[in-house]
C-alpha cells in the first residue's frame, strides 16, 4: 500500500455524496505562510463581522494577524443566529477573500474596430461615468421606471436607496418569487403574517417536526441545524417527508419516501385525519381559526385511503404520523420550508401546511412558532423619495395582487419588449447575484438582457451574469467592508455590526461607497449627506441606544423584549391576526377575493416520459447557490456536484458510479457540462438528484469551471404559481447520454 | 489524565464544518486534511439506515505509529495526545503506512501532519477547534479519568463504538450509536 491512500481520505473529506464518486486529488502543496507555531506567536486582532456567505446572516468575529492578514472568522456566542458556531461556509468564508479569482478591477465592455466585444479595465470614474450616461438616458427617454435592481445580500440596501432616489421602486430578489416567496404569502393568508428570516421555529423545544422535502441539515440553515440537534437531544420525534433519503430521513423515526409532486394529497390527508380524529387542539381552533366548518366539509373525502393511491404512502402511516404530530401538539411544528417554488401550486401547499400548524395549535406556543421581536433602526435622514408612475406590477394587470414583494421573473419577463406596455425595462443593476443560474429558463433571461440597454453587475466574483454586463463593479468581500446594521428578528431583539476586518485587496470597494458614488454622478447628493459610512452606522447606532464604538467593541448587542409583545401566546387566550376576519383563517378570505381556492386542492402534476426521470435539486451544507463553487476553502471539501441514480435505473443505463454522463430535459436541453453519476439506494427511482449551482461556464473561476453540472441550464419547464407568480422549477424531467452530445447547452 | 473524543452519529450531518475549522485553526494547507467525513448507506430503498461520522487519528493507548516511528518523532504527549516533532521526522512515512485509520499525511513541508486534539488550545483551557465549531454540537471532549468531563458523560449513557477494534489499538475516539 502506498502513501497514496490519502486520497482516499481526501475524497471522504469531500462530505456526502461525494464518498462514493471520487473528487479531485491532493493538489499540488499550497503556500504555507505561516507554521501553526508561528501562528500562536502572534498576537491576533479581531474585528467583528456578520457573514455574508448565505442569508443566515451569523456574527462573528474576524481574526487576524499583525500583518492584516485574515486567518479565521468564530461564532459570535451572543448571537442567536449561530450562538457561537458558524456553519462550514461561515468558517470558510475566509476563502471568499482569499480567492484569487476575484473580479479585481472596474470594467467596461467596449467594442473593437475589428467589432469584437472585450471588457477593459476601467477607473472607478470611468466607470461611474459609463453608468450614469445610460441611467440619464434611460430617465430621458422612457422614465427611472425602466430601471430594476435585482439584489441579494446586504449590499442591496445601499442599491435600492440609490434606485428610489433616482425614482424607481422596482426591486427585486430571487430570494422571493424563486424561493420563499409561496410561505410568505401563505402565512400571510392564514395568520395574516409572514415568516421572515430566520423563521420563528421553537425547534429546539419541539416534541415533533415536520420537514415536507426541507433538507434541514443539507441546507445549512445554522441556528435552526443546532436547534434540531438539540431537540434530538430532547427526543423529539421527526417527521420527514420526502422522495429522497434525505440526511435528516436518516435522523428521522418516520421517512416517508413519498412519489414526488403529490404532497399537497398527504397534508390534505392528514388535515382529514386530524379533524376526523378529533386530533386538533380544539379550544385554540375554536377561539382562534375562522372556517373550521367550511375545512371539514372540503377535506372530507380526503381520506388516508384515497391519499395512499396518490403519494404511496400507506394509510396507516398517515395515520400514525398524524397522531404523531396530535400526541405532540402544541409543540409540533410542520416546517413551512425555505425554497418552496417546486409545481406552481406551492401557495397552496404552503397554505396546507399553514393549516395543519392552525389546528395543533403551534402558532404561537413553546415548541411552535414563537413570536418575534427585532429593533427597528431608523434611515439617516435623506429627503423623500420621488414617486414612481409605475412599477414591474403594471406589466402584470391584475395578476400576483397578493405578492407581498417584486418578482424577479416579472421584471425579467416585463423586459423583454411588448407591443402593451408603455415601457419595458432598459436598465438591470444587478447586486450579488447570478441571474444565470438563479432564474429559472436561461432563455428568457438572456432574451431579456438582450433587450437592454444597460446592464450593471455589481459582484465580488466572476460569475456567468458579469459576461452579459456593460459595466462590472467589483465589490470587496464582507471581511473588507461595513455594512448595514443586522436588525433581524429573533427569540429577542439583537444588532450586529459587521466592519472591515482588512483594506480592500485589489481596486475593489465596498457597495455604500460605490452606489454613494455613483448617487454623486447622477445629481443626487442630497440623498447621500454622509462623508463616509462610519458617520451614517454611528447615527443610526446613537438612535437605538448605542454607538459604533460600543458596537466595534461588543459585535452584537441584546435588547429586552417589547413587553407588549409576549414569546408565546397565554393559555386560553383568544388572538387577534392581521387577516380580515381578525382570526387564523383556516379558509382564506383573501384567496377567496382574489377569485382563488380559499382552501387548497390537489391537482396532479405531470410525471416524467418513459426514459425521463424528475430532477430535484437541493443544496451541499458546504455551499451556498452558485457563489461558492469557486471558494478554495469550500472546494477543498465539495468541487462538483454528481447526480444521484437508483440502482435500478443505474441497471437499465449500465451507470455505474463515477462515470459521466451528460443529462438532456424534456425540452432537448443538454446539460454544457458531464457530471458524475452517484449510484445510490438513497434516491427513488422515478427521479434524480442534483446540488444546485454547479457546472460554471466563467472560466475565470479556477476552481469551478466545468466541474459538475449546472441543473438551472436544465429548468426550462416553469410551473407559474397563478397565486404570488413563483416560479415552479421541479417539473423537469431528464434522460442520460454516456456519451458527449453533439449538442451544446445554454451556458 | 486521558484526553478523548465522542461523536454522535444520530447527530452529525456530514457538514465538514470540522473540517474547515481545523484548517484555519491550524493553518493545514487546502487540499489537506486532518479531519474528515465518512457516510455509510445499508439498506434498500426504502428501508435504509445512514451512519455519519467526522473522523480523525484515534490517538490510540496503543498507537502503531508511536511504535514504528524510528526517530522518536511520534510521540505520546499529555493526556496521551499522539503529536509528531516535525524537526525530528524524516518523512519517511512508516507511520502512515502503520495507521489503520488513515489519519495521517505528509505535509507538503516535508514531514508527517496529522490531527493534534488542538492540544494547544486544551492547554488553555479550549475545545478542540473541531468540538468548537460543530453546528449539531455532535463531538463531545474531555479525560476519561474525571467523570463529570463531558466525554465521560456521555459515554456514560449512551451505546458507542470504536473503529477497528480489531486492530488493538486502543483507539480514544468514540462513535455513539
Amino acid at each position: 500500500m502506498s502513501t497514496s491512500r490519502r486520497d482516499f481520505l481526501k475524497i471522504s473529506a469531500l462530505g456526502l455524496g461525494a464518498a462514493t464518486v471520487g473528487g479531485s486529488a491532493v493538489k499540488a502543496a499550497g503556500k504555507t505562510i505561516f507554521s501553526k507555531d508561528q501562528v500562536n506567536k502572534l498576537m491576533m486582532k479581531r474585528t467583528s463581522t456578520y457573514c455574508e456567505v448565505c442569508f443566515w446572516k451569523c456574527a462573528g468575529w474576524t481574526y487576524s494577524d499583525n500583518d492584516g492578514n485574515i486567518k479565521k472568522i468564530i461564532g459570535h456566542p451572543d448571537d442567536p443566529h449561530c450562538n457561537g458556531r458558524l456553519c462550514p461556509r461561515g468558517t470558510g468564508g475566509v476563502g471568499m477573500y482569499n480567492d484569487e479569482d476575484r473580479l479585481k478591477n472596474p470594467l467596461i465592455r467596449v467594442t473593437g474596430k475589428d467589432g469584437k466585444q472585450t471588457f477593459r479595465d476601467a477607473t472607478w470614474d470611468e466607470a461611474f461615468e459609463v453608468i450614469a450616461k445610460g441611467m440619464k438616458k434611460i430617465a430621458k427617454e422612457h422614465g427611472p421606471e425602466c430601471v430594476a435592481l435585482f439584489t441579494h445580500g446586504s449590499g442591496g440596501k445601499f442599491w435600492g436607496h440609490m434606485l428610489k432616489a433616482y425614482g424607481s421602486k422596482n426591486i427585486s430578489a430571487p430570494s422571493y418569487a424563486q424561493c420563499r416567496g409561496p410561505r410568505e404569502v401563505a402565512w400571510i393568508g392564514t395568520f395574516g403574517e409572514g415568516l421572515g428570516s430566520p423563521e420563528p421555529l421553537d425547534i429546539r423545544d419541539t416534541k415533533c417536526l415536520v420537514l415536507i422535502g426541507s433538507h434541514l441539515g443539507e441546507n445549512m440553515h445554522n441556528g435552526q441545524v443546532q436547534e434540531m440537534s438539540d431537540a434530538i437531544d430532547n427526543g423529539a420525534a421527526i417527521i420527514t417527508v420526502d422522495p429522497r433519503f434525505s440526511t435528516v430521513a436518516g435522523k428521522s423515526k418516520f421517512w416517508l419516501p413519498i412519489k414526488p409532486a403529490t404532497d399537497i394529497a398527504l397534508l390534505l390527508s392528514w388535515i382529514h385525519v386530524l379533524i376526523n380524529e378529533d386530533w386538533y387542539d380544539k379550544d385554540y381552533v375554536e377561539k382562534n381559526t375562522y372556517g373550521f366548518d367550511q375545512l371539514k366539509a372540503h377535506v372530507i373525502n380526503y381520506t388516508p385511503e384515497w391519499a395512499y393511491g396518490i403519494t404511496t404512502i400507506k394509510p396507516d402511516v398517515i395515520r400514525k404520523t398524524a397522531k404523531e404530530m396530535f400526541n405532540a401538539s402544541p409543540s409540533v411544528i410542520v416546517h413551512p420550508g425555505r425554497h418552496v417554488t417546486w409545481y406552481g401550486d406551492d401557495t397552496q401547499r404552503l397554505r396546507a401546511m399553514a393549516i395543519l400548524n392552525a389546528l395543533l395549535g403551534s402558532w404561537g406556543r413553546r415548541g411552535g412558532f414563537y413570536m418575534s421581536d427585532g429593533i427597528s433602526i431608523p434611515s439617516f435622514p435623506h429627503p423623500e423619495y420621488p414617486k414612481p408612475t409605475r412599477t414591474w406590477r403594471d406589466a402584470f394587470p391584475g395578476q400576483f395582487n397578493l405578492a407581498d414583494l417584486a418578482l424577479a421573473n416579472g421584471v425579467c419577463d416585463a423586459t423583454i419588449p411588448s407591443a402593451d406596455r408603455d415601457c419595458s425595462f432598459k436598465g438591470w443593476i444587478v447586486n450579488g447575484t447570478n441571474l444565470i443560474f438563479t432564474l429559472p429558463d436561461i432563455r428568457k433571461t438572456k432574451k431579456a438582457i438582450e433587450s437592454l440597454d444597460l446592464l450593471v453587475v455589481i459582484d465580488t466574483m466572476p460569475m456567468e451574469i458579469t459576461g452579459y454586463a456593460d459595466v462590472v463593479l467589483p465589490e470587496c468581500t464582507y471581511l473588507e467592508r461595513y455594512d448595514s446594521i443586522r436588525t433581524s428578528r429573533h427569540r429577542e431583539p439583537t444588532i450586529a455590526l459587521r466592519e472591515p476586518a482588512a483594506e480592500p485587496k485589489y481596486n475593489s470597494k465596498p457597495g455604500w461607497w460605490m452606489a454613494k458614488q455613483l448617487g454623486h454622478k447622477l445629481g443626487l447628493d442630497e440623498y447621500f449627506k454622509y462623508n463616509d459610512i462610519e458617520e451614517v452606522l454611528d447615527w443610526q447606532l446613537k438612535q437605538v441606544g448605542s454607538s459604533l464604538e460600543e458596537m466595534k467593541r461588543i459585535g452584537v448587542k441584546k435588547f429586552k423584549r417589547d413587553e407588549d409583545i409576549s414569546l408565546y401566546f397565554a393559555k386560553g387566550e383568544e388572538h387577534e391576526f392581521f387577516t380580515n376576519s381578525g382570526k387564523i383563517e383556516l379558509y382564506a378570505t383573501s384567496f377567496a377575493d382574489e377569485g382563488f381556492d380559499p382552501m387548497p386542492k390537489y391537482t396532479a402534476h405531470p410525471e416524467p416520459p418513459e426514459g425521463y426521470y424528475r430532477l430535484n435539486y437541493g443544496r451541499a451544507p458546504m455551499h451556498t447557490f452558485s457563489r461558492t463553487a469557486n471558494n478554495p476553502n469550500l472546494t477543498d471539501l465539495m468541487d462538483e456536484n454528481v447526480v444521484w441514480v437508483n440502482p435500478k435505473v443505474a441497471k437499465v443505463w449500465e451507470l455505474k458510479t463515477g462515470q459521466e454522463v451528460w443529462l438532456e430535459n424534456q425540452d432537448g436541453i443538454v446539460s454544457t457540462f458531464s457530471i458524475k453519476v452517484r449510484v445510490t439506494e438513497r434516491i427513488r427511482w422515478d427521479s434524480v438528484y442534483m446540488v444546485h449551482g454547479f457546472g460554471h461556464a466563467d472560466k475565470k473561476l479556477s476552481r469551478a469551471h466545468g466541474k459538475g453540472a449546472s441543473d438551472s441550464e436544465l429548468i426550462t419547464n416553469v410551473m407559474l404559481d397563478p397565486i404570488m407568480g413563483g416560479t415552479g422549477m421541479r417539473g423537469n424531467f431528464v434522460t442520460f447520454h454516456v456519451d458527449k452530445p453533439s449538442k451544446g447547452g445554454l451556458l | 489524565m486521558r484526553y478523548a473524543m465522542a461523536v454522535d452519529t444520530k447527530k452529525c450531518v456530514g457538514c465538514s464544518d470540522c473540517v474547515v475549522a481545523c484548517q484555519t485553526e491550524n493553518d493545514v494547507p487546502i487540499g489537506y486534511c486532518r479531519d474528515w467525513v465518512v457516510e455509510s448507506t445499508v439498506g434498500t430503498y426504502p428501508q435504509l439506515e445512514t451512519e455519519i461520522r467526522s473522523e480523525r487519528c484515534n490517538h490510540c493507548d496503543n498507537s502503531p505509529c508511536v511504535r514504528c516511528c524510528p526517530t522518536g518523532a511520534s510521540h505520546y504527549s499529555d493526556g496521551g495526545i499522539v503529536l509528531v516533532t516535525k524537526n525530528k521526522c524524516i518523512g519517511c512515512s512508516a507511520c502512515i503506512q502503520s495507521c489503520p485509520y488513515d489519519a495521517r499525511f505528509t505535509h507538503p513541508d516535508g514531514y508527517v501532519d496529522k490531527c493534534t486534539f488542538c492540544l494547544h488550545r486544551v492547554k488553555k483551557g479550549m475545545e478542540p477547534a473541531c468540538v468548537a465549531v460543530c453546528p449539531t454540537k455532535c463531538m463531545y471532549f474531555g479525560d476519561l479519568d474525571d467523570p463529570n468531563s463531558p466525554v465521560s458523560k456521555i459515554l456514560k449513557t449512551r451505546k458507542y463504538k470504536v473503529l477497528a477494534p480489531e486492530a488493538g489499538t486502543k483507539p480514544n475516539v468514540y462513535f455513539l450509536i
